[in-house]
């Protein structure tokens, strides 16, 4: 059976690394015999040269990123939750910010960044941290809303022959029904909020960040720096999408998940 | 079978409002179903038969007529659990264990932990599923969570079962294991049992009564008695058995029954 | 009742000028309440008439309002052609990844992993293509190209994995069928598989649009091209301290932008249901109640 198993494992993992692989070869054969230059598309092996010099700022910038990502997912995540939960108490509620947030959806939040900037100063991490926290607010409200809403009809009639009352169905059917719908929004959201701090930096506040190193070294013609950065905030999604993944592991186990 | 009646039904009414008009779903239903005996509800799609369960589960509420489920009003034997109901969906919570969703009725009604878990552990052995308690129910086959449902809705040991038409999604060898399941389980219990199917078969290897009813209205057109010498796999070949399915099929067509067989009566409404 | 919410809000944004501490409130260093000045919140009056005001003190200049409209109108021409390279490219990686396994397995964890990227991060490196790089004798990179490959970037994984889905949504008893008939792949495509796309197909193309429309503006803002609503958004949050109503003019100008962008797919939508087909799944929008107390059963 293990062999079975190794074998459907191995068929998930290789062709994917393998056209990882294969694509960086290429990569680096177009680069060095085409003799492109270094402004449009540096070798793979000058950047991990980059890499190696600048690899411990890479890591203060990330920190930086990763702070005001952070801080904004938490912070946008606990308000689309409760938001959801009071628009499920509400209809009043509902009505008002089903279609807002619809519309927001097709809105460019990060236009918001120059006004957090005039309210509160481009100084202050706020603006940043805020534009995040807008960013999040939605997927997990749309998200959460949706789980609250649907409930299987069996449920509903296994309760009333139960003679439950509307706290215990709420408690013991419709919030752990949503769980899972509230992890699809957060496994969306976590990496929307990395890309929302780092476009956030690009409006002003402290230069601390990812966004604004990869800026300044492309300014300067320092192009495989630059693309170190991007290396950097490329792990930096990928990381809180993982983290995101594994907490949805541990606290809702028995979802089925699809990418 | 004397004594007292399980449920009592005279005079049902059932009327629907919907887009297209009224529906008439069930007609002057007078039905008695005695203590300890298992009474299918069999008829043509439409024939108000889940209907009719769910308002002897107060889940719907009759337009006319009364419903009297152990000596009291259907809302009240609702409210005090006097039943236990099984659906054709399991309708088992994934995020809880298997354990944790038999126990579910008794968490709900106040019942402490560790008696809880002991009923639990007892109902699983009951239904052959004490290995898999710890397990969640999207790891269970079709015929398996819906042996913990019929363990869940025994949870507070109901005298009357409300069954919907609990192994309709499972194939045919699954089913004759959960009705030969399903009579063991009634033998060591007593439980009264009312039964809503569409198989023929199903309807009079498990019954005492097969309960025929026809559609547009909803109407009871014939009480089958059924009695077979046994109820375990050989009744299937017995005479009764066929004779029996020939009795309620007869009065699924709306013809009256051509001689009777040893063993079997009936009332023809 | 979504003109409520945003009544609503404006209400909100009034009463806070109104009653709010001119300096803010702060929280440990940190303003967590935002200056509720007239420079730092101008009301809801201010910003409508700096929608009228001269550009620039200059006789013959353009309104701040024409100067809001016709720059989305320069985004929103670059979003488009983002938005169309992104959609070609994405429908046609979906269409080799459908067809081939081997295809799918290599390439889709890493469309999948694009989304989770912030690739944003390489617009500056692709604005510096810009002026630098000669496509043909006569053709030099446009720093609008950037914006339109950047943009095209965020627009074609939505419709790569919703087309994907699409295509791989009908059932392997109707694959089953048109094997039957002797169908050949490229028949089995496009009478088949393309027709039980397009459900999939148009929330992919409305979300792709308004990823296009985002990825127009950013990347506006860091190639420095004009004539951009991303552009102009930067150009009056540095004159925010004198007028600062034209700032949330120009937001507001982004907004609309963006609904436009949601609106013409809709219309597209509404278009392709003409040629026959069924309608669109909607996506969470309106309330559907459902009563906390399990109320009684219908018809069964």
């Amino acid at each position: 059976m293990t062999g079975a198993l190794a074998r459907r494992r191995a068929a998930l993992l290789l062709p994917p690394l393998l056209a990882g692989v294969a694509a960086l070869a290429i990569w680096q054969a177009v680069v060095v015999l085409g003799r492109i230059a270094t402004f449009v598309l540096p070798s793979p092996t000058a950047i991990a040269t980059a890499f190696g010099t600048v690899s411990s700022d890479v890591v203060g910038a990330a920190t930086a990123t990763g702070t005001t990502a952070v801080v904004g997912l938490v912070a946008g995540s606990a308000a689309g939750v409760l938001a959801a939960v009071l628009a499920a108490r509400l209809r009043l509620v509902d009505e008002v910010l089903s279609p807002l947030s619809a519309a927001a959806n097709a809105m460019p939040i990060i236009a918001l960044a120059p006004m957090f900037n005039a309210m509160f100063g481009s100084t202050s991490p706020v603006p940043r941290r805020l534009v995040v926290a807008v960013a999040v607010f939605f997927p997990l409200f749309v998200n959460t809303a949706r789980g609250l809403r649907q409930v299987s009809p069996v449920h509903t009639e296994l309760m009333r022959s139960l003679d439950a009352t509307g706290w215990a169905f709420t408690r013991h059917v419709r919030l752990p029904g949503a769980v899972p719908h509230l992890f699809t929004g957060l496994r969306l959201a976590s990496s929307l909020s990395v890309i929302a701090a780092v476009v956030a930096e690009y409006f002003g506040g402290r230069q601390d960040g990812l966004g604004s190193r990869i800026t300044s070294a492309a300014s300067g013609s320092a192009y495989p720096r630059a693309w170190s950065y991007v290396l950097g905030a490329v792990a930096l999604g990928l990381a809180f999408y993982l983290v995101a993944l594994l907490l949805e592991r541990l606290l809702s186990p028995h979802t089925r998940r699809s990418p | 079978m004397s004594g007292a009646a399980a449920v009592e039904i005279r005079g049902l009414e059932q009327r629907f409002e919907t887009a297209r008009g009224s529906v008439h779903a069930l007609s002057g239903i007078d039905l008695r179903i005695e203590a300890g005996s298992f009474v299918s509800l069999i008829g043509p799609s439409g024939c108000g038969k889940s209907t009719l369960l769910r308002c002897i589960a107060d889940l719907v509420t009759p337009t006319a007529g009364e419903v009297v489920v152990g000596g009291t009003t259907a809302r009240r034997a609702r409210q005090e659990h006097h039943y236990g109901i099984a659906f054709q969906a399991a309708g088992l919570l994934d995020w809880r264990t298997v354990q944790r969703n038999v126990e579910l009725p008794l968490e709900l009604h106040g019942v402490g932990r560790r008696e809880r878990a002991a009923r639990a552990a007892h109902l699983l052995e009951m239904v052959g599923l004490a290995d898999f308690a710890r397990m969640r129910p999207t790891e269970l086959s079709g015929g398996m969570q819906q042996r913990v449902a019929i363990a869940r809705a025994l949870a507070e040991e109901p005298p009357l079962l409300l069954m919907d038409e609990p192994f309709g999604a499972l194939d045919e060898m699954t089913r004759e294991r959960m009705q030969a399941e399903l009579l063991a389980i009634r033998a060591r219990t007593g439980t009264t049992v009312v039964f809503v199917t569409h198989s023929i078969a199903e309807a009079v290897f498990c019954s005492t009564q097969v309960v025929v009813m026809s559609a547009r209205p909803g109407r009871i057109v014939r009480v089958v008695d059924v009695d077979l010498p046994t109820r375990d796999e050989d009744a299937r070949e017995h005479p009764s058995f066929f004779a029996g399915i020939t009795a309620v099929r007869e009065a699924l067509r709306g013809r009256g029954v051509r001689g009777v067989a040893a063993g079997l009566g009936g009332d023809d409404r | 009742m979504a003109l409520l919410g945003v009544l609503l809000l404006l209400l909100l944004w009034e009463l806070y000028r109104a009653l709010g501490p001119q300096a803010g409130v702060e929280v440990g260093g940190q303003r967590v309440l935002p200056r509720a000045d007239p420079r730092s919140m101008p009301g809801v009056l201010d910003v409508l008439r700096a929608v009228g005001d001269p550009e620039v003190a200059v006789p013959g200049s353009r309104t701040v309002g024409v100067a809001v409209l016709a720059s989305a109108w320069g985004t929103l021409r670059m979003a488009l052609g983002g938005w169309l390279l992104g959609a070609v490219v994405g429908v046609a990686l979906a269409v080799a990844m459908q067809r081939f396994r081997l295809v799918e397995r290599g390439l889709l964890p890493y469309v999948v992993l694009s989304q989770t990227v912030p690739i944003i991060a390489i617009a500056p490196l692709i604005s510096g293509w810009g002026g630098r790089l000669q496509l043909t004798p006569t053709l030099s990179w446009q720093p609008w190209m950037s914006v339109v490959v950047i943009s095209a970037y965020l627009a074609f994984c939505p419709v790569a994995l919703g087309m994907l889905r699409g295509l791989q949504a009908p059932s392997a008893a109707s694959a089953e069928l048109f094997t039957s008939f002797a169908a050949t792949s490229r028949q089995t495509l496009l009478r088949l598989r393309v027709p039980a796309s397009l459900p999939f197909l148009v929330p992919a193309l409305r979300l792709a649009a308004a990823q296009a429309v985002v990825g127009a503006i950013v990347a506006e803002i860091s190639t420095g091209t004009r004539g951009g609503i991303g552009r102009l958004i930067l150009q009056y949050a540095q004159q925010a301290t004198s007028s600062p109503g034209r700032l949330y003019a120009a937001i507001l100008g982004a907004a609309l932008l963006g609904l436009v962008a949601a609106a013409l797919v809709n219309l597209l939508d509404v278009l392709a249901l003409r040629l026959g087909r069924s309608r669109a799944p909607r996506s969470a929008g309106g309330p559907t109640p459902t009563p906390l107390d399990p109320g009684t059963g219908g018809p069964t």
